[in-house]
């Protein structure tokens, strides 16, 4: 099965076509079909999964020389290794479920069987993502799955602010892909060839130095940190909760999101090698994990705190991995890659089923806002209690799934002393924020009594996938109890399994008091309402208020960047028409001038020339036609002067000595003398003409 | 004759249209239309036969000629094609047709409108297959004429400004062009036009004799491509040229100065080439940004995707300062077809929406995706392929540019000229936000139709074109590979 | 030699004086007889002093009386056909002949 691991991926996209040019008018066959494609993808996914058991976790590698050049190679091909195994099985689960989900929640939508499309052209995106074998085809189905992000974020682009939102979402992750780009050349251009295996042996042969390949690892991590949504380019995610809420689920919390973390943990073998690179991936993830956390404690969306709260646990998993890196490169032994893959593993499961329950809230009240929901436990149970387990897993409960992820996150920070406050910090406002939600939703009295009186539970199609997830949420972190040998860290682990020395009850202890703490935290405040939140608000204004905004990331980016960039760009075509073209009109009016210029002295000069010289040859035979009077005695007269004249000269009998020139003068005027007088002469004749033919 | 057919051919055809009679729109539109099947199914098998028999060699194929045309001079009728030629010939011969199609409601004069597109035609060919400078530059300036009516007779409200800037502007480059080539004809022993000849022999000229070639070759391409800051008369033209005239001016003209890079200047002058590639690539460099930078301010969908030409057009600019690699070089050409693809059809559909909203302007439109969603999902498609999305022709080519002009030139300069990708997909999300999505207003464009058949047949080959390459470029890449990597090496001697 | 000559030059004279003052196209006509005669004179008195050895200037005499006839036909001939158009036959009638 392994060998044809590709068609996972393949029957989405077939799909895909299917539905666009096929089945589009049949929305129910439409439907259908995706879902039967996406299900078959699991199965097979699942079937890879256990191959990939029994073969120990060997990795199994097809690939096919797509485009040769001198020094460079571009593949196509599959890696299967356990990472991918497990991720193809995350993907297709979830896949699975909001496909099903969507059936519900989609229902009644004009552009109904266009949502599956989409969703099937995401999982072959996802999908190939994982499968790829090399890092040029990890980023072309990296931004194919930021294009289907897009459509799917505006699918309801009627909304001025989906419409916004999408554009934002694939402009601000297609920042962090330029880094991407960068990092793909550096390894084009120092190894020369993009596949993973191939590239590791060349860095581990030395194809790079240091300063490059630390630069290589951070441009690539930039390209996880625009996907995952890290700061200082985690300003798409909460607006992308926009689209339709499957699509936050499935893309924005479970899958596209985590290709970030997966694309880190893919390319661990960079990251070891380069311990500043790994430590700046660490940091990224603890300030963007720490201000995720801070900003989801003061929001009033209920998918906007899950996005905050997806943001904050992807920040988990990338300092984790980071952490892993930098241990790594420094010789210590560390949990981390096991405990950001895990992590990513159960946080998809419990992350995905509480957007979808979140979506399920949505659809029976129709608000976002948990202000006016309150007291939906009871006219909901099913989401409100898949929701809590979820919350649970989430908050790290035992046992729970969160739980087991979670701990070893901390254990991985345990040598980073500043991490391990921060981590537990979060983990805290983490059970805090999520139970806020919950205790708000689904708790208390009802505070909006019309949408209260409208709510309803969503129907089965709606609540099985998430009672499956619910199962999920609990189970999936028990396939690393740390009484089974951290059965996960066996299966994927970066070059060596981590050593483990057995369950680590302390840790476990504190994480469990953290999250029992948060939780009792929002249980005083939002159900006992023993400590009044508003109260804390008031005394911490400013820092609320901070939050609140979101440390004014939207309005810091719109006025350092937008704006500018725009308005640099409206200077810019104001250049192009003015300086540029202006300059490219200037010469053709210099040329027209120019042109006017030597067409004034054309007229007039050597114009005037010709015509001048025209003009004295007309004027001159105006003259002399009168000497032409018809009168043969005349010209008699006239030649018989001259040639007396020239037999005078001739035999010296006058002399001459004043030359030609004189001697035409006087020519000249001897025929303008002629001309005078024959002139006269010739009226008169007019005159007796006219008077014969008067006769 | 293959070759001289595909000369003759629309040139036969103008003459037949021209003797049809005056009144007959719709006979002389499907006349020319079917006359243009010949050369396009004539690229087509060229192309396809190409591929199999010659495209493991560099040699020119299907050589006609040199016969001696103008003996005296030693002009020579020559004609050929190898790897960058018949890709683009194939291009010239699909987008003619198309925009045959796509002119179909020009109802204007329309005997010398079709007329004039097939000569345009003929000189578009002749300049791909001809391989003595005489005819080159025959063809290059017979060219100029057809496409200076099309764009003053059916143009916009400033056609007269935007034909005579177009048709000085290039002219201007053309003297330069005349220069070098007269140079090469004086310094070569015999006196020889033949480019074949040329650049076996050019290359032993000195230095500063190459450098003064190649500069006014590169002024004269330059202009044509448009490089930066020679470009401002595209925008004008595209805006005021007819729908179908933007397709050819961006899918086959603008090509005409890129493909002549390849062909003449830059393996005839490698010492030169040497020196200045570093400031080619810069000027590439500076239109990616700056062309993105400009399209962003721009109000009017067409003045959009003509700046957007500018920036693409900067990439080839890039890959040819990378001139040593024959990725970038490769990337460079599938560049051309791609633009040559993806533009033609971004304005074909920039043509369907004006045709029907009599306005481009893009404040204009919002939310148009629920009433036109087939257009819609085409222009979004081509859009996205514009914006390099993988999976589509754009993506393969800048992806090869960057890859190869990383390698081979400075790598912040190419680091910059990255950002063209973040910039090009803003600029191109903006416009699609403002006129897809949003709100609709019903009151005004109510009245809409989505798009109809024959327009959806003219940008479908467009399409399929585009994912085809984007999917399997392997095909296209195999055709160019011997001619280039012996280009390279012409180019690195 | 003397004698011969000076009456040639005097006939000349008188024929020239006719030619460029008659209004009468005939004796225009007449005068310039008189100076083909002038030149007759000439040429035979050349040949009798001069050139003894050939009859050149005799034979130049016979063919100039006998041109003189012919061009007084013609002459008289055109008169004629003056005179049918203008009813006259002065010079200055037709003048207007020029264009």
């Amino acid at each position: 099965m392994t060998e044809h691991s590709y068609l996972i991926c393949l029957l989405p996209a077939f799909s895909f076509v299917m539905i666009v040019f096929f089945l589009r008018w049949k929305e129910k066959v439409a439907a259908g079909f995706s879902i039967a494609m996406i299900l078959a993808s699991w199965v097979m996914s699942v079937i890879v999964l256990i191959e990939t058991l029994a073969r120990h976790g060997h990795a199994y590698e097809a690939f096919y020389n797509f485009l040769t050049f001198p020094g460079l190679n571009f593949q196509i091909g599959i890696l299967v290794d356990p990472l991918t195994a497990v991720m193809l099985v995350v993907v297709t689960t979830v896949g699975s479920c909001v496909q099903i989900y969507s059936v519900g929640y989609m229902h009644g939508d004009p552009r109904f069987s266009r949502f599956f499309s989409y969703l099937s052209l995401f999982l072959f995106s996802m999908l190939g993502l994982v499968l790829a074998n090399n890092f040029f085809m990890i980023f072309i189905f990296w931004e194919l799955v930021g294009l289907t992000s897009y459509l799917l974020i505006g699918f309801w682009f009627e909304k001025k602010s989906a419409a916004d939102a999408c554009k934002k979402a694939f402009l601000t992750t297609r920042t962090g892909d330029l880094g991407f780009l960068v990092g793909l050349f550096l390894i084009a251009v120092y190894c020369g060839t993009f596949n993973y295996g191939e590239v590791f042996d060349k860095i581990a042969m030395g194809a790079m130095s240091t300063g490059v390949l630390t630069a290589a690892a951070i441009f690539i991590f930039a390209g996880a940190v625009g996907k995952s949504a890290q700061f200082p380019l985690h300003v798409w995610l909460p607006d992308a909760m926009e689209g339709p809420t499957p699509v936050s689920a499935l893309i924005h919390a479970a899958t596209m999101v985590a290709a970030g973390v997966y694309l880190v943990a893919r390319s661990m073998s960079m990251f070891v090698a380069s311990a500043d690179g790994s430590m700046v991936v660490a940091i990224i993830g603890l300030v963007t994990s720490f201000m995720a956390a801070t900003i989801a404690l003061t929001q009033f969306d209920i998918k906007r705190v899950l996005a905050y709260s997806t943001i904050s646990q992807l920040g988990y998993m990338i300092m984790a991995l980071g952490l892993y890196g930098y241990d790594t490169a420094h010789g210590q032994h560390s949990v981390g890659y096991y405990a950001g893959t895990f992590h990513l593993m159960t946080h998809a499961f419990f992350k995905g089923l509480l957007f979808l329950g979140a979506g399920s809230v949505i659809h029976g009240v129709h608000t976002n806002d948990i202000r006016e929901m309150g007291g939906l436990y009871n006219k909901m149970k099913t989401t409100a209690i898949t929701f809590m387990i979820a919350s649970f897993s989430i908050a790290g409960i035992f046992p729970f799934a969160g739980l087991w992820s979670k701990d070893e996150i901390v254990a991985a920070t345990l040598h980073h002393p500043v991490f391990l406050i921060l981590t537990l910090a979060i983990a805290f406002m983490t059970a805090f924020y999520m139970w806020r939600l919950c205790f708000l939703t689904f708790t208390g009295e009802p505070r909006d009594q019309h949408r209260y009186d409208h709510a309803h539970e969503s129907p089965r199609v709606m609540t099985w996938p998430l009672v499956f997830l619910a199962f999920l949420a609990v189970t999936a972190g028990w396939v690393g109890l740390p009484w089974l040998h951290h059965g996960f860290s066996s299966f994927v682990f970066h070059e060596a399994p981590p050593e483990h020395h057995g369950p680590s009850y302390a840790l476990m202890i504190i994480s469990l008091t953290v999250g029992l703490s948060g939780i009792g935290l929002a249980y005083l405040m939002y159900y006992k309402k023993s400590l009044s939140p508003d109260v804390l608000v008031n005394k911490f204004r400013p820092i609320y208020n901070l939050l609140y905004n979101k440390y004014y990331f939207d309005e810091l980016y719109n006025v350092v960047i937008i704006r500018p960039l725009l308005s640099f760009a409206n200077f810019m075509w104001k250049f192009d028409a003015n300086v540029i073209d202006g300059l490219v009109n200037l010469i053709a009016w210099l040329t027209v001038l120019w042109a006017d210029v030597k067409q004034w002295f054309d007229k007039w000069i050597i114009d005037g020339a010709v015509n001048g010289a025209g003009w004295i040859v007309r004027q001159t035979g105006e003259g002399l036609k009168y000497v032409q009077n018809g009168k043969a005695q005349f010209y008699t007269l006239f030649i018989s002067i001259i040639i007396v004249f020239i037999g005078l000269i001739k035999y010296e009998l006058i002399y001459l000595a004043w030359g030609w020139p004189i001697m035409t003068i006087i020519f000249v005027i001897g025929v303008l003398l002629l001309t005078f007088v024959s002139r006269s002469t010739r009226q008169g004749t007019n005159r007796e003409i006219a008077q014969e033919d008067k006769v | 004759m293959l070759l001289s057919s595909l000369i003759i051919i629309p040139l036969l055809g103008m003459v037949v249209v021209m003797l049809m009679p005056k009144d007959s729109n719709k006979g002389i539109k499907w006349t020319a239309t079917i006359i243009s099947l010949v050369p396009m199914l004539e690229s087509f098998w060229i192309t396809w036969d190409y591929f199999i028999n010659h495209a493991g060699t560099s040699a020119m194929a299907y050589v006609e000629g040199p016969f001696n045309w103008i003996p005296t001079l030693n002009v020579q009728y020559y004609l050929g094609v190898d790897g960058i030629s018949v890709p683009l010939v194939f291009l010239t011969g699909l987008l003619t047709t198309i925009s045959l199609l796509a002119s179909f409601n020009i109802n204007k004069r329309v005997k010398e409108y079709f007329a004039f597109f097939l000569l345009l035609e003929a000189g578009m060919m002749g300049v791909f297959v001809s391989l003595d400078f005489f005819l080159f530059y025959v063809f290059w300036e017979i060219m100029l004429v057809p496409m200076y009516f099309l764009i003053g007779i059916w143009g916009g409200p400033r056609k007269e400004y935007a034909a005579i800037k177009f048709f000085l502007y290039t002219l201007f480059g053309s003297i330069f062009m005349l220069v070098s080539i007269l140079i090469l004809y004086f310094t070569s022993e015999p006196h020889t036009l033949n480019m074949m000849t040329l650049i076996e022999t050019a290359p032993t000229l000195t230095h500063s004799l190459q450098m003064v070639c190649f500069i006014f070759f590169f002024i004269a391409f330059a202009i044509k491509v448009p490089v930066w800051p020679f470009h401002t008369w595209l925008p004008d033209a595209h805006v005021e040229a007819p729908t179908a005239v933007s397709v050819i001016l961006a899918g086959v003209l603008l090509k005409m100065g890129t493909y002549a890079m390849l062909r003449i200047s830059w393996p005839m002058f490698p010492s030169a080439l040497r020196e200045l590639s570093f400031w080619i690539a810069l000027l590439g460099v500076i239109g990616i940004i700056y062309g993105a930078l400009v399209s962003m301010a721009q109000k009017d969908l067409k003045k959009l995707v003509a700046y957007s030409s500018v920036s693409h057009m900067g990439y080839c600019m890039l890959a040819l300062g990378a001139y040593s690699s024959v990725t970038a070089i490769t990337g460079c050409m599938f560049q051309m077809v791609s633009h040559g693809l993806i533009t033609g059809a971004l304005f074909l559909l920039v043509g369907v929406l004006y045709d029907r909203a009599h306005t481009r302007e893009i404040a204009a439109f919002g939310g148009l995706g629920a009433k036109l969603p087939v257009y819609t999902g085409i222009m979004v498609m081509f859009t996205m392929a514009s914006l390099g999305l993988p999976g589509m022709s754009g993506f393969v080519s800048e992806f090869m540019i960057f890859i190869g002009a990383f390698g081979a030139l400075n790598k912040v300069l190419v680091g910059i000229s990255v950002l063209g990708v973040v910039l090009g997909a803003a600029y191109l999300l903006r416009m699609v936000q403002r006129v897809f999505l949003g709100e609709f207003d019903l009151a005004r464009w109510g009245g809409l139709t989505d798009i109809n058949l024959r327009e959806i047949i003219s940008v479908v080959p467009l399409g399929l074109l585009t994912l085809f390459i984007g999917i399997y470029p392997k095909p296209l890449e195999m055709l160019m590979k011997a001619t280039l990597e012996n280009l390279v090496n012409l180019m690195a001697r | 030699m003397f004698y011969y000559l000076a009456l040639a030059a005097i006939l000349f004279s008188i024929g020239m004086f006719g030619v460029l003052t008659r209004r009468n196209t005939i004796g225009i006509l007449m005068s310039l007889e008189l100076m083909f005669n002038a030149a007759n004179i000439n040429f035979v008195a050349f040949n009798r002093y001069i050139i003894t050895e050939s009859m050149a200037g005799q034979l130049f005499a016979i063919f100039i009386i006998v041109v003189a006839a012919a061009e007084a036909t013609v002459g008289l001939a055109i008169v004629l056909l003056v005179y049918r158009n203008w009813k006259g036959i002065d010079s200055d009638n037709y003048s207007v002949m020029k264009w």
